[in-house]
């Protein structure tokens, strides 16, 4: 069988127009929403709708993106041998991660250095000043410490996720390993897959969401919220890696992928699911019974209190729905796990539920109660969406889609559950 | 006994990869495999043997729901009904408080529920000593056991198993269960399945 994939038009088609559709919806919120006038006393609250909803877009796909060579490395360590038949896929879409970092960046540093005091209140000197609390971490929450630590962990990513790609794909062009190359070359994978672990804890499993997305509320801050954010994206990402997998096994590819592999992709799902709501679950309970002023202020502005209902509460509530209920439920019966359009369904859901998610850390602390949930919102994430399927199918369409040479190739044509 | 006594024919075999066809051609001969005894898990052999997916997750489920269900209730009927308390100024229903003690619940209900269910259909309990069809098949022996109907021709049956590959081949009255009714295991005739 040939494992090179040719992609179809219609994939094309649906990329350039996701593509489209987010570039018109970002031309209208330029044009529309004045984002470079910055919004006095809360008047023109779309000109931070703006920047917030890219915040969310950028940061969230560039996660999610990320999380698939996470799931290589993690499986490469632990030895894992069940997702080769698949690697080229999760490879695929590590491989927009440069492209994702680049766009989260600009983002980045357009409301840092743009001193963008509505989404950072810590970018404003004066207040600072005034604000003991704001000023003990005034070391770690500058615009300097951003910017350096933003570009390394980026540069890091890029380069260990680009040293594991091109290990695998050297591989093709060297035939048949014998045991003792095959040796090496895992033990070389290993050594490379534990330091991006490594960086990736100091990134996503810690510095990173206190930078990007909890410093929105600077005075607020939660233990949980670092490991919050990985089981978001890290349960989306497994998402994004089944719908390809199941793209392509629709197309007449990975002939090796067999409803066992799907199975454990939905076992993956499940467990994360359940571990994203025990970490929900943990933030909430601590807040609720410590019962402390300053950490309550959190879930006041987005579900209210007993005589006020918060503006987000809807979304709140859905977020849980959607994100634990819905896999807890559907994803729990083995028969659902090895039920491609199911699994496709979950996939979505899972992914869409995760957005929303993003959508309430973000907006309570950026627009208040002013939020809107409008076609501006789909179309920047459309824009992501477009940008994930370009790179995915360049990497797919250029490269064998079986990693036919690695040792562990055989293990998991023979995966059983 | 419920189960009474049953005449078995047994064959060992040594090597997975004549163990599977001999299941697969025992079945095709329509006769009817008891069990296969294995040292260690063997993937795939549940489902040569055409035993129906096991229902004991299902039982577990159930069993996690009642725990959940307990937990709440009664939690709530106590912090409500009957001796409401005042802690720390939190509404008598708080429910997020309860979470982790119905999480508990809910996996101790399901945990002890599904290894009692799980003995009662091995038909295992303490003190009740099981017939062993061949000590090796807790070493290195996978053992086979045919189970004989009258109309059963046993000589018949050893000479297929030899045919198949046992290397160790007998006939054995046993005792098959001991409590009220059977796990009867439902086997389906072997049909060739569509491979990926």
């Amino acid at each position: 069988m040939n494992h090179q994939f040719e992609l179809p038009g219609s994939y094309k088609k649906w990329t350039y127009g996701l593509i489209g559709a987010g570039i018109i919806a970002l031309l209208y919120g330029l044009i529309a929403f004045h984002p470079f006038t910055h919004p006095v006393n809360g008047d023109n609250v779309n000109s931070t709708r703006f920047w917030a909803v890219l915040l969310q877009n950028g940061v969230y796909w560039l996660l999610l993106v990320n999380a698939s060579m996470f799931f290589i490395c993690i499986t490469t360590m632990a030895m894992g041998a069940w997702q080769i038949a698949f690697r080229r896929v999760t490879e695929a879409i590590s491989s927009v991660m440069p492209i994702m970092g680049v766009i989260t960046f600009i983002i980045l540093m357009a409301l840092v250095w743009g001193g963008r005091t509505d989404i950072y209140p810590w970018l404003d000197k004066a207040a600072v000043a005034k604000d003991p609390i704001l000023l003990g971490k005034s070391k770690f929450l500058s615009p300097g410490f951003f910017t350096i630590w933003s570009s390394v962990i980026l540069i890091l990513w890029w380069l260990l996720g680009k040293k594991m790609r091109s290990m695998s794909l050297k591989s093709d062009k060297e035939g048949q390993m014998d045991y003792a190359t095959g040796k090496k070359w895992i033990w070389n994978n290993t050594v490379y897959a534990s330091l991006f672990v490594v960086v990736f804890t100091l990134s996503v499993a810690s510095t990173l969401p206190w930078l990007w997305l909890m410093s929105i509320d600077p005075h607020w801050y939660s233990t949980m919220y670092s490991w919050y954010t990985f089981a978001s994206t890290f349960v989306s990402g497994i998402s994004l890696i089944a719908i390809f997998v199941i793209y392509l096994k629709n197309r007449g590819q990975l002939e090796y992928v067999t409803d066992e592999h799907l199975h454990d992709l939905g076992k993956f799902m499940f467990a994360f699911s359940i571990f994203w709501t025990y970490l929900w679950f943990s933030q909430y309970m601590l807040i609720w019974y410590s019962n402390q002023p300053e950490e309550t202020k959190y879930f006041i502005q987005r579900i209210g209190t007993a005589e006020h209902v918060g503006p987000y509460r809807a979304i709140f509530f859905f977020n849980l729905i959607v994100n634990f209920l819905c896999p807890i439920l559907i994803l729990m019966k083995r028969g659902t796990k090895r039920n491609w359009t199911l699994m496709t369904f979950m996939a979505i859901l899972i992914i869409f539920g995760h957005w929303i998610d993003f959508y309430q850390m973000i907006m309570p602390g950026t627009v208040h109660e002013k939020y809107e949930m409008m076609p501006f919102e789909f179309g920047i994430a459309c824009l992501f969406i477009g940008v994930i399927m370009w790179g995915t199918g360049r990497y797919l369409s250029k490269n064998s889609l079986l990693a036919k040479n690695n040792p562990f190739l055989k293990e998991s044509m023979i995966h059983h559950t | 006994m419920a189960g009474g006594i049953k005449k078995f024919v047994v064959g060992c075999f040594d090597d997975e990869k004549v163990l599977f066809p001999a299941v697969k051609n025992v079945r095709k001969a329509g006769y009817k495999i008891h069990d296969v005894y294995t040292p260690f898990p063997v993937h795939g052999l549940d489902h040569a043997m055409g035993i129906r997916e096991t229902s004991l997750h299902t039982a577990g489920f159930i069993y996690a729901i009642t725990g959940t269900t307990t937990a709440l209730t009664f939690i709530s009927w106590v912090f409500t009904k009957d001796w409401p308390l005042n802690i720390g100024g939190k509404p008598h229903f708080a429910l997020p408080a309860w979470i982790p003690i119905t999480f508990e619940l809910t996996v101790l209900f399901s945990a002890v529920g599904m290894v009692l269910t799980f003995c009662y259909l091995c038909q295992m309990a303490p003190f009740v000593k099981k017939h062993h069809f061949h000590p090796r098949a807790t070493d290195d022996l996978f053992v086979m056991a045919i189970e004989c109907t009258d109309k059963t021709n046993d000589a018949e049956v050893q000479a297929f198993l030899q045919n198949a590959g046992a290397k160790e081949i007998n006939v054995q009255n046993a005792e098959t269960g001991w409590w009220i009714g059977r796990y009867d295991k439902e086997q389906k005739l072997y049909k060739e399945e569509k491979g990926y």
